[in-house]
């Protein structure tokens, strides 16, 4: 019996080292990749707005309108797929002895680029996620805005050449990994009750436009869980897959972007969701220049964050809190961004758009240059 | 604690530069030599891992408590 005993541990140890290979494979990405691309789709179908099955910039700013953080009648919608990313990520890293509660890297730095990278997103209308989705229904200003995304991360990887850096984390009471994926559990419960706090006050709730176009709450909680568990097995980003491309000729994580515009054009095209053109896109304009700009510093501050948006949140997920810090920053950003008369609408980009653009970059451009370390 | 020729603390350090500084002190070897390098995410480990297999290196990983010690031979 003994025997058997010991046979059980040593097959189940090397399960175990079968998928921890599978997971930081390529096809790990790719399974990653797809479920994403497939999924987002559906969700489309099932009634999330058009080529927005998922994006992380528009669904926290669709969380910021909810709360009142903004006053942009069409886009308030607590989004649960952002919640499920976070607990996904969570209860991942926890199965998987991965969950390690750290902070302390330059978190106002963090805030300050979360906010610009959520003001650039919502320039172009989307995070990469979305980039990679309106590619795949026909969107071909997405092309404008990848090529920015791409430029931005090259800026990026020049400052990460010269030796930029935004110091060490430290590790920190478990509490304090907490603390993002409890705010997602507050969100959650408002949510589910959608609770009147005062009168014509929050939680809002859009009754037109792509805020009032949802999947059902049940549906789009267990995908983001779903996404949040596989990206944080798979290290799914796509910052990283242009970054390391360009940084060191790693194809790794490109794989699991490249599963998801494929997933995602596959799936549309069998649904009916392809329709290809530049004009008349749902929840885009075809101002190119600030298309490619938006998109530009927002590639620039994921780099600088060591993260795209979906990324920050599986890491916040994981314990991260400079990640979470990120998270706070873009949704505050988002806040601002409808405020401020900065955020695009299907017309075209905001009165305040370009110039916020324009400081944007000039504030992470000097986040790049002056917060360096030697290398020798 | 260590018979290499380099050590990079890696340590609290978000992507990519663990990786940035694995393929700096891989460079620096003159000849075949080891690097060893400390990292205290799985994310870390498995990218630097990557990274320096890619440019023909061997890894040996061993797991010290809540850290990974990455032994890098070129």
């Amino acid at each position: 019996m003994e025997g058997e005993e010991t046979i059980r541990k040593i097959t189940m140890r090397e399960k175990g080292r079968t998928m921890k290979k599978f997971w930081s494979s390529p096809w790990g990405l790719v399974s990653a990749g797809l479920f994403v691309g497939v999924f987002a789709a559906l969700l489309q179908k099932w009634g999330n707005p058009g080529n927005m099955g998922i994006c992380v910039a528009c669904f926290e700013r669709d969380i910021a309108g909810a709360l009142g953080l903004h006053r942009a009648a069409v886009v308030q919608y607590l989004r649960p797929e952002i919640m499920g990313f976070v607990f996904g990520a969570l209860i991942a890293a926890y199965a998987f002895r991965e969950f390690k509660p750290r902070v302390g890297s330059a978190p106002i730095v963090r805030f300050v680029l979360g906010f610009f990278a959520m003001v650039g997103a919502l320039v172009f209308l989307g995070c990469p996620w979305r980039a990679l989705l309106r590619l795949a229904g026909g969107d071909l200003n997405a092309v404008v805005g990848i090529l920015g995304l791409a430029a931005g991360i090259g800026v990026g990887v020049v400052f990460m050449r010269l030796g930029y850096s935004l110091g060490r984390t430290y590790k920190t009471y478990a509490a304090v990994g907490w603390v993002l994926p409890l705010i997602m559990i507050v969100l959650l419960v408002l949510a589910i009750f959608q609770p009147k706090f005062t009168e014509n006050g929050p939680i809002f709730l859009s009754v037109e436009g792509p805020g009032s176009m949802y999947a059902p709450l049940a549906i789009s909680l267990a995908v983001g869980m779903g996404i949040g568990f596989l990206a944080q097995r798979t290290r799914l980003c796509t910052m990283g897959a242009f970054r390391d491309l360009m940084l060191i000729r790693d194809p790794h994580l490109f794989w699991g972007i490249v599963a998801i515009a494929g997933a995602a054009l596959l799936t549309n095209l069998a649904l009916g969701q392809f329709n290809l053109g530049f004009v008349g896109q749902p929840v885009a304009h075809d101002n190119h220049l600030w298309n490619f700009a938006g998109m530009m510093l927002a590639g620039l501050a994921f780099a600088l964050a060591g993260g795209c948006p979906g990324r920050q949140l599986f890491m916040a997920g994981e314990g991260d809190g400079d990640a979470g810090i990120f998270v706070i920053g873009m949704i505050v950003g988002a806040g601002f961004s409808h405020n401020f008369g900065m955020a695009s609408s299907p017309a075209g980009p905001g009165p305040w758009g370009p110039v916020a653009v324009i400081v944007g970059l000039v504030v992470c451009v000097a986040i790049g240059l002056t917060m360096r370390q030697r290398m020798d | 604690m260590t018979m290499s020729d380099q050590v990079v603390d890696a340590r609290g350090l978000s992507c990519p530069q663990p990786v940035i500084l694995s393929r700096q002190a891989v460079k620096k070897l003159e000849g075949a030599g080891t690097v060893e390098v400390l990292v205290d995410t799985a994310t870390s480990r498995d990218n630097v891992k990557r990274a320096v297999e890619n440019v023909g290196c061997q890894v040996e990983i061993r797991e010290e408590g809540e850290e990974f010690l990455l032994t890098i031979t070129k």
